[in-house]
Order: C-alpha cells, then structure tokens, then sequence
C-alpha cells in the first residue's frame, strides 16, 4: 500500500530494536477479551483508478450545477468560487497542519485567522469574532448558552422564523440544561412579530435571524430598541447568508450583543451541507464568555509582530468542565477559505456582489409574480422568498425536476401552515435567462 | 546540527491584509448585471463593511507568502501526540471537488442525491465494521461534538428509564474535551485517578461509581499511549449500578483490526475521522466526529438516519426517541467521503495501519529511553510519553527541547500533556513515518539530549530558524489585541 513505507526488512530491524519477535507481538499485552475474534471485513482495497471510476460513478447520480439548475437556499447557498480560493486552499502548509499549538511555526495560519477575526468583525459590526464554531446551527446554540451564563437567567425566546434546523439544534443542546425555550411568532409581513415579549418575564436572549429563513429582512434595530426595556436581556442575532450584510445595515450598528451564523457562502462548497462554517462575534464586554479559540497579536524576542492562540484560559483544554464550550478542533480551513474569498472580493466587491443578488432574486419574485404565483410576505428580501403557487405547481415541479431543475423548496412539511408555499433563491449564479427559462416552464 | 532536515531559506515578509491593496481593485470576476437595480428600504440598508480591495494577483501573493511559515505534514513529520497526524492522501481532494459532490445542496430531493446518500450508509457500515458496534451516526462536526452527541445519549437513556443521573466518572489521564462535554449536558464530571500503571483499576471506578452517575468517558488507549488492560472489569462496574460505557476514539489508530469496541464493554464511541482516517486537518479542522452505539442505544442517536430502501437510500426522521440534530445538515459531509475514500483505498489493510504505526511508537519508545525519563515503563502503543526529568538537572525543560526540534525540521509533539505526567512529551509518529525518518527524529532528540547537557542555552533561546522567536503570549492574554 502506497502509504504505508515499510519494508520487511525495516520491519526486521525495527522489531529486533524492540526486542519482539513479530508485529502480533506489540499486542501481546491487550487482554484475550477485548480482541477481536475475527479479520476486518471490508471490501477489497480499490486502486487509485478504480476510487476514480467508482467515485465519479456515485458523483453523477448527483445533481448539481452546471447541469441542474437549483433555485434553493435555506441555508446552503450556490456562489461562484474564484479557482484562486480552491488552489490556495489546497497549499499543503494550510491544508494539512493542525491547530497552531507552537506559534513559530504556525505563523501562516495564526495571521490568517487573526484577519478573518478582523474581517467578521468588519462585516458584523462587532468588536470581537471568534476562529469559528462548526455551523450556523451550533454557533446559534452556542449564542444562547452564553447568554444563560451572561445574564444567569432560564429562558431564551427564539423566532420561529430562524432556520428549522438551527432552532432543532438549539432544542437538542438544551434539553439536558433545564433552560426555556420560547418560540415567538411571525406575522404577516413574514417579520419576527415581538408584539407578546413582555409576556415572557425575564429572558436571557432574543434571538432572530436576518434575513431570516423566509429570506425577509428582519427589522433589527426596532427589534433592539424593543429590547432596551430589559437591559440583561441580550439580542442574538443569527445569519444564513452573510453576503447580505453586503447590502445591509450590519447587525452591531442595530444593537446586536451576539452576532452569529452561516459563512458557507464565502468560498466553501456547499458539499452536501458541511464542512461550513459557524461565524461567531460578540461585543468586547462579553469577550471572557465566549466560547471558542481566539488569535490574538503579540511580539517575539526581537520586537517582530507575531501572532499565537490567547485566552485560552476560557477554553477546554485549560478549564475543563468550567471551559465555556467543549469545542476544540473548529472549521479551520472554512475559515482560511472565507478569508480568502472576503478578502478577493474586497469592499467594493462584496457590495456590488450583493447589490446583483438582490436584484436576481427581485426579478425572479416578479417574473413569478406575472405567472400567478403570489408573494405572502410583504417586507423586503434579499437572495430567497416564498411564493404561494398556483395548484398545478406541485406537479410541474416534479416534471421539472425530471428536466434537471430543482424550482425552489416546498415549506408545508416544515410549517404546516404554509401549504402550496415555497421558498426559491437567485443568487449570482442564476442568470436572467436562466429565470426566463424556469417562468416560461412553469407557465407551460 | 550538520545533517538536518531543518535548515533556513527565503521567505518573505507579508503585511497584513489590509496593509496592502488600494481602493476600487477587485480579486473577484463579478457576474454582468443582466437585471435592473432594484430598490431597497435605504433605513435597511448600511456602507458595506470596511474590506480592503486588493487584486487577484495580491491575493495569490498574500496567502502563499503566509503558507510559508506554517509547518505541515507534507513538510516533515509531525508527530503530535493524540492528533495523529498521518499523510493525507491527495486523492481524496480529488474525489471531494467532483461537482457532483462539492456543488450538492443538502436538500436537494432525495432520489437527486442517492450518491451522497450511499456514502454515507456505507461509510456507517464500515466503521461499524471496524469499532464492532453495529449503529453509527456521521453528523457531530468533531471529536468534542461526537463527545456532547454521547453525552446527550447518557442523558436520554437515563431519562428514558425515568431516572436522571447527575455524574459522570472522568479518568485524569482524560482530554479536557470529555470533562466539559459532560458538563455541557449538565453532568458533574468526578475525577478517577489512574494508578501507578497509569490505568484505571477497578477498585477506584467501583468506590466511585453509584445509581447517581450515568456512566463512564475512557480514551482507549489512554493519552499515555496505554492499552486500559482493566477496561472489561470496569465496564462490568459501571453496568453493574445501571451506567454506560462512553469511549473517547481519538486514538482508534492504534487497534483498527486487533480491537472490539463491543467486546469491551463500550455502549457509545466516537471516532475522529480527521485523525484515523486521514482527513486533513486544516489549520484546525474541519473534522468529522462520527459516533458508533450498541443496538440499544440505536434508537437515540441523531436524525435524520440514513435508511437502504427497496427504492434507494433514503433519510429517515421517524425516530422519536432522538436526541435531535447537533448539525443544520448531515454533518461534514465532505470530510466523511475523504474518509470514506480512506478505507475503500486500504480495505482490510486498516489493520496494517494500526500494526505499523504502533511498530513505530514502539521504536521511537526504545530508541529514546535511554536519554529521556519514561514514567511508565510498559508496551506502549500508537504514542508513547517521556519527560523532562533527566534535563531538569541542566533546567532544560520540556518547552525548550520542543522549541529546539524546530530548528532540526520537526514539529514538536504534543507538551505538558497529558496534565498526570509533570512535562510531559506525547509522540505519535503514526504509520506514515518510514525508518528513515524516524531515525533522523531519534538522531534529532539524541543531539538535543546532548545538548540539554553542554550548552543549555542554545535550548532556551530556541528556536531560531523560524520567521520568528519565541512569542510575547503572557502580554497576548494580558492586553488582546483580536482584531486589527
């Protein structure tokens, strides 16, 4: 096997350094009742031509772009990735070295995670980001554990207009804690409506995600002006999709204490659903309870800037059961690529980015409008939005799914209550013909 | 230090991202505007943030003058203990960026998405291969989110059986991981000393454990590279009162083939994909932290499964007594088709692996024990620990031997771990290392060895050919400086 490098002969010699016979001998000592009683059944190994053959064979039952057109979203977004992010990635002194334990040799990684903290801060609005947690799910459960230790109270309310999953994640890391968790409505404009959150007495967190899982623009600063009757009361606010703060007013400029969400959108592949990346930042005061690790800037010997792992007294490996998260191995890499796609697309990019996927997805929400397909929600949206279909839809939909395109995701399985709707996404990706094309099939 | 790998060359001096570029470069070939602008509320809307611009060429500059300064396992070994860090075939990169699977959306309507799907059921039929516990899970993200995924299994066992328990028993030999995963899910985690074996015996598992504590964490092999010969005897004690066996997987590498998870005792394992399989490990991750449970156990693990059909593979969310979902997807789908590529490329060989990279330990064990303080002097198996006690004569200590072995061209192993061995030295060469190697590492250690005893100073004031010295990391925590 090509990656094994041993000889026999190597072998020989080795052993008889060690003074055993053969290699069953370096086992000798595990106890007859744990082993094993029979060989590995796996199936024979596969050269590197037959893992190709049998690897592009599973990859073709797949559908994806270029070949199928996908007008979904819902946390998991189609952008261009330039070729420089993907062969950057692949410099084997990022790709395969492990979290920088000796700075000195791990300056690469530490300045590159010490620029993606400043650049998610920069796109946040906030004071201080994190390495990364896993995803925007567990980033979001994370949130609101910090808040509980923050503010020392039992109940969060969180928007039923987050993303399912991310709020199914939540229920399943607090069902062990005895903390509440309160879901808050939304109203007809497809907006968080907050109209009952006296009701709730003290809460650690309201948590809303914008734009938020309908893709509509949650009104964030009223939301925390709504809040500020409660000082100990702190605003999560979640993302999917972070190219909109782009385009939009960023979270901390609206009052957010805790900013967290999805990056898979700057650079990573969408691969399925993972690895992504959990995008965590918060405001400075609350630096000590934050979870994950942290880069911070120093010096060396001679007065030279350096970078190394800091405040790790916060973290697991220091703190143990007292550690404010048990994460330890993060989304390093998804991390590398998202600084490098933030910092290929600059500011003037990023804006002009997320200028045309606003506009895409405006001209989609129309030219479905013309073909009978009505917009429930009334506040603005930036890369996805729900329509109401005409009855037919249903089935040109799997007609068209036989065709190569996949027209948006049916929520009536998710909430009940909106049956015949479905949640479609333009992003750059798609183009104006492309629209054409999908309207005139529906319309067919 | 004449014949070593490790020498100096050019590299380059890079400012920092921002340091650079100039207002209105663009790295980035943007899409034609094809629509109309169209309006949004402008009380919505905000500057942009703050990037800097900068063309595709500073780009290509920026992080390829970064890259030079990292250490990696395509450099040299890397023989960090517990992270095991193997070669990470190329082939896998390849198999990943297949359109069919890096552009998958994860919703996509299941009969678009059988190739993904078959993956992963089969990917979990191997690894249950391979652990001996029949049902497996492939979303938690990491190891730590395999140990809350265990962790949260503890809890609705006992709370199925209508009865809560408020402890979990934690070896001190234990990654900090498993402590505060435990105490994620409310448990408080009770220290069980390990013995002058550095194993835990029975007798202390038993004086601890009672109808208030949910079960067990235990790394087999434990962090100092020892085999838990007592694990039957204490998994029988912890079931005996109504507990679980939680086993920690990180060093999985060192019985693939010769071990049965089920055999020993073990209720819930996760596995690190990212170490055993050889994933990359990017910079610190991502991983992928499967988790393997006995039959009993199946019906808690996360949703949704993945189920064989007579209609093809299908993802099942009907189990209503899951714990949930840790991950918004299915987990890190694109590490777990590395890994999965891993094991169609070796095969039953994975016992080799775990043959060759204890051979290996074993080497490095005796070739060192002579010049390094071995506490505990037994078979070792994939890592094996020494000290510093026979430099503390010279005040050498652990932090300036592995700063020196930086300049010999190898990336310390794993220091002042585990927390039981006062400077502790954690070597895991794994299998990918050949005799070559190896002997230059044990060349290298010999000459530091002799160098801890004639010239001390040269030990703390290394390193000295990396980019930079010795960092500043008292004044880092004192005054954080986290963004620029």
């Amino acid at each position: 096997m090509r990656y094994l490098p041993h000889t026999p002969e190597e072998i020989a010699e080795m052993l008889a350094r060690i003074g055993i016979e053969s290699l069953d001998g370096l086992f000798a000592h595990i106890p007859e009742d744990c082993r094993r009683k029979t060989a590995l059944n796996l199936p024979a190994p596969l050269t590197e031509w037959e893992l190709n053959a049998h690897m592009d064979a599973l990859a073709d039952s797949m559908a994806a772009s270029p070949r199928h057109k996908i007008f979904m979203g819902a946390g998991s977004y189609e952008h261009f990735i330039p070729e420089i992010i993907r062969q950057l990635l692949l410099r084997a002194e990022f790709f395969t070295a492990y979290t920088p334990y000796q700075p000195e040799i791990s300056q690469g990684t530490l300045q590159t995670i010490y620029e993606y903290q400043t650049l998610v801060t920069r796109l946040l609005g906030m004071d201080v980001a994190n390495a990364s947690m896993y995803d925007g799910a567990s980033a979001l459960a994370e949130a609101l554990l910090m808040a509980v230790r923050i503010s020392k109270r039992k109940t969060v309310a969180v928007s039923r207009a987050i993303h399912p999953s991310y709020r199914r994640v939540v229920q399943t890391y607090f069902a062990p804690t005895g903390v509440g968790i309160i879901e808050l409505p939304y109203g007809a404009d497809g907006r968080t409506d907050l109209a009952a959150i006296g009701d709730f007495g003290e809460l650690a967190a309201v948590a809303l995600q914008s734009p938020n899982f309908f893709g509509c623009i949650e009104n964030l600063g009223t939301t925390a002006a709504s809040l500020n009757a409660d000082p100990k009361t702190l605003f999560v606010v979640a993302f999917s999709e972070p190219l909109a703060y782009g385009l939009l007013k960023n979270p901390g400029a609206c009052g957010a204490d805790i900013v967290c969400g999805e990056g898979q959108s700057f650079g990573i592949p969408r691969s399925f659903g993972g690895p992504g990346l959990g995008m965590f930042a918060t405001q400075m005061q609350y630096l000590r309870n934050m979870p994950g690790r942290l880069v911070g800037q120093t010096t060396d010997q001679e007065g030279r800037r350096g970078f190394v792992l800091t405040l790790a007294t916060r973290e697991q490996h220091i703190r143990r059961e007292r550690a404010t998260s048990n994460i330890c191995t993060n989304q390093g890499l998804c991390a590398t690529a998202a600084t490098m796609y933030m910092a290929a697309l600059g500011g003037t990019g990023i804006r002009r980015l997320a200028r045309l996927n606003h506009d895409r997805a405006e001209y989609l929400k129309h030219a479905l409008g013309g073909a009978g397909f009505q917009a429930p929600f009334a506040a603005p949206t930036f890369n996805e939005f729900v329509v109401r279909a005409p009855e037919e839809f249903s089935r040109k939909r799997l007609a068209l799914m036989d065709q190569g395109t996949v027209a948006g995701l049916p929520l009536g399985d998710i909430y009940p209550e909106l049956k015949d709707h479905y949640l479609f996404c333009a992003t750059e990706t798609i183009t104006k013909a492309d629209m054409d094309t999908l309207v005139k099939e529906v319309i067919a | 230090m004449t014949a070593s790998v490790g020498t100096t060359g050019l590299i380059f001096n890079e400012p920092l991202l921002w340091e650079r570029g100039a207002k209105g470069r663009c790295g980035v070939s943007l899409p034609r505007q094809d629509v109309d602008h169209r309006p949004l509320d402008p009380t919505l809307t905000g500057e942009g943030p703050d990037f800097p611009d900068l063309s595709e060429v500073d780009v290509v500059r920026h992080f390829t003058r970064l890259s030079q300064w990292n250490f990696a396992v395509d450099s040299n070994m890397y023989p960090l203990g517990s992270c095991t860090m193997k070669y990470n075939p190329k082939t896998h990169e390849r198999q990943a960026a297949l359109p069919g699977f890096a552009g998958a959306h994860p919703l996509l309507p299941q009969k678009l998405a059988q190739g993904a799907l078959k993956i992963m059921f089969q990917l979990e039929r191997f690894l249950a291969e391979v652990t001996g516990l029949p049902a497996v899970s492939l979303q938690p993200a990491a190891g730590s989110q395999g140990e809350l995924t265990g962790m949260l299994i503890f809890y609705a066992h006992h709370k199925a059986n209508g009865r809560p328990r408020s402890k979990v028993l934690i070896p001190d030999t234990a990654h900090g991981t498993n402590p505060a995963s435990a105490a994620l899910c409310g448990f408080k985690a009770v220290t069980v000393a390990s013995n002058q074996r550095g194993i835990l015996s029975p007798r202390a598992v038993a004086d601890l454990m009672d109808e208030e504590t949910a079960g067990i964490m235990v790394t087999n092999p434990n962090t100092l590279g020892l085999f838990e010969d007592n694990i039957r005897q204490v998994a029988e004690v912890v079931h005996a009162k109504g507990g679980l066996v939680y086993a920690d997987g990180a060093n999985m590498n060192a019985i693939m083939g010769i071990v049965d998870m089920a055999e020993m005792g073990v209720d819930i394992l996760h596995l690190n994909l990212h170490k055993t399989f050889s994933t990359p490990h990017g910079g610190g991750g991502p991983g992928s932290g499967p988790v393997c449970v006995t039959q009993d156990l199946e019906r808690f693990l996360p949703v949704p499964r993945v189920v064989e059909r007579p209609e093809g593979y299908r993802l099942s969310y009907d189990h209503p007594e899951s714990i949930g979902k840790v991950h918004a997807f299915y987990g890190n789908f694109g590490i777990v088709l590395r890994a999965y590529s891993y094991i169609l490329s070796l095969g039953p060989d994975l016992k080799r692996v775990s043959q060759l990279a204890v051979l290996n330990a074993s080497y490095i064990k005796a070739a060192l024990q002579d010049r390094f303080h071995l506490p505990y002097n037994r078979p070792c198996m994939h890592e094996c620990v020494f000290t510093d006690k026979y430099q503390e004569a010279s005040k050498v200590t652990t932090l300036d031997m592995a700063k020196r072995l930086m300049d010999y061209g190898f990336h310390p192993p794993t220091i002042y771990f585990p927390l039981v061995v006062h400077g502790a030295i954690m070597i895991e060469p794994t299998e990918s290392e050949s005799k070559e190697t190896l002997d230059a590492f044990i060349a290298a250690m010999h000459a530091i060895a002799d160098e801890a005893a004639e010239s001390p100073q040269l030990l703390r004031s290394a390193p000295r050919n990396p980019k930079v010295s010795r960092l500043d990391e008292t004044a880092a925590a004192r005054k954080p400086c986290l963004c620029g």
